[in-house]
């Protein structure tokens, strides 16, 4: 337990100070999300619909832009090879970063998120289903992104092949997660009818994450 | 000669040049076949003649999943069995899968527009062909990036495992979902739905597109054989002028 506590703590450490992915992870989210009604136009009613599309899509933005330095940075002054090194199995390891990855930059933007939500016209009952499918969801798009973060971890500028892979892994989720926002305020489709799916690809995504990411690592840094 | 004499990389060579001929040939036997049949079929009472882009449409449907289900044993055996030609089965398929899968979505698309009224619509069996299409162009990006083959082999191969799950969701979708597409007329418990005059050119179809596939992909794999060679023959030559 000592040797996962030490990494996660050591881990959000690194993304609360400058140049970690917290902070401008959140920024980033405000930004886009800022950046939306400039290009719909400030018809409020336009945007309350659009709201929960517009804020998940930057809500998987933002969780990309994390996910970039996640094993690159360990990799590139070596801890990464003491942690293969390691006693702890890889899988548990390379989970417990992803839990850190969330819990500094998944969590912020679901704070965020209603918040900001309120520029686009967004209260109520939509802005709690949103937060709540953004609370569901965002472990998922942290844990389906270590899968590309360990595949591109000793690229140069695996940046933009690491959104290329885990794009279209998040798809289901996004579709879910906006489904059961929408859902919330109207339509025929019940609330939990997503939502529980929603939840279950979370679940699935928790495990086979971190055994993909983990077998990515050992193929990539032997 | 077992599978596992194939394993060389000069035997296969060797199966290649003698195979790819004739398979060629027997494809193209098969395309003039079929798309005989194909012309002498009748038009659909509802679609007309533009029911014959079927001809072209699913067997690009079905062998853009084949390719993937191709990659993904070729996957395994990277990462399990160690199998010395399975990253240059993966890295051949690919493209030619990822141009199967490209060939289903355009037909489609053309043969939407004067039957549904549109050249797209984001129901379950379109949507999830266009994420099997996106997969294919990233496992391809992972060959092109990473510079070492056969680290790209064993990156693409995890990738490869991870994008199987959207097989069976392409091929339930039409059961899963309410869509626009149609549900399963061919491979369903029951037998198939659509009638023999339709049916037998579109299976001849498929035979001599299938052809064409392992032609390519075997063209394909002795490409990258060689291609391999040269590489190899590069570094010497470079490390011995250094």
């Amino acid at each position: 337990m000592k040797p996962l506590a030490a990494i996660l703590f050591r881990d959000m450490r690194i993304a609360v100070r400058v140049g970690g992915g917290a902070l401008m992870g959140v920024l980033f989210f405000v930004v886009v999300v800022t950046l939306v009604p400039f290009a719909l136009g400030p018809d409020l009613a336009l945007l309350k619909r659009v709201g929960p599309a517009i804020l998940w899509l930057a809500a998987l933005l933002a969780s990309l832009l994390a996910l970039d330095r996640l094993f690159a940075a360990d990799h590139d002054d070596g801890s990464l090879d003491l942690i293969l090194m390691g006693r702890a199995p890889l899988e548990i390891v390379v989970a417990t970063k992803g839990l850190a990855h969330w819990l500094s930059t998944g969590l912020p933007l679901v704070i965020a998120a209603p918040l900001i939500g309120l520029s686009l016209n967004l209260d109520g009952p939509a802005a709690a289903a949103l937060v709540l499918t953004l609370l569901v969801g965002t472990p998922a798009l942290t844990f389906i992104g270590l899968i590309g973060a360990a595949i591109a971890v000793t690229l140069r500028r695996g940046g933009l092949l690491l959104a290329v892979l885990v794009l279209p892994l998040c798809v289901p989720v996004l579709i879910f997660g906006v489904a059961a926002a929408n859902a919330a305020v109207g339509g025929t489709v019940p609330f939990g009818t997503p939502f529980t799916i929603l939840c279950a690809l979370t679940l699935a995504s928790l495990v086979v994450g971190p055994f993909a990411a983990a077998a990515a690592l050992r193929q990539e840094m032997e | 000669m077992a599978i596992a004499d194939l394993a060389n990389p000069a035997r296969f060579l060797a199966f290649a040049d003698r195979t790819i001929p004739w398979l060629g040939g027997v494809a193209v036997i098969a395309f003039a076949f079929g798309i005989n049949q194909a012309m002498l079929a009748p038009d659909d009472y509802q679609q007309g003649a533009t029911v014959k882009i079927m001809f072209l449409h699913v067997p690009g449907a079905w062998l853009g999943m084949l390719g993937w289900g191709v990659m993904t044993v070729a996957a395994l055996g990277t990462l399990v069995w160690r199998h010395p030609l399975a990253d240059v089965t993966a890295k051949a398929t690919a493209p030619i899968g990822a141009a199967f899968t490209l060939m289903c979505l355009v037909t489609g698309s053309l043969w939407g527009r004067p039957t549904w009224g549109t050249y797209w619509v984001w129901d379950a069996r379109l949507t999830s062909v266009l994420l099997l299409f996106l997969l294919y162009l990233g496992v391809i990006a992972v060959w092109r990036t990473v510079e070492d083959p056969s680290r790209a082999a064993r990156a693409a191969a995890i990738l490869t495992l991870v994008g199987a799950i959207d097989l069976p969701i392409i091929k339930f979708s039409v059961e899963w979902w309410n869509t626009l597409h149609q549900p399963a007329s061919v491979m369903r418990m029951g037998g198939s739905t659509i009638d023999k005059s339709i049916l037998i050119p579109l299976l001849i179809m498929t035979v001599a597109f299938t052809l064409t596939f392992a032609t390519l992909v075997l063209a394909a794999m002795r490409n990258e054989i060689l291609r391999r060679r040269v590489r190899t023959l590069r570094l010497i030559q470079a490390s011995a002028a250094s």
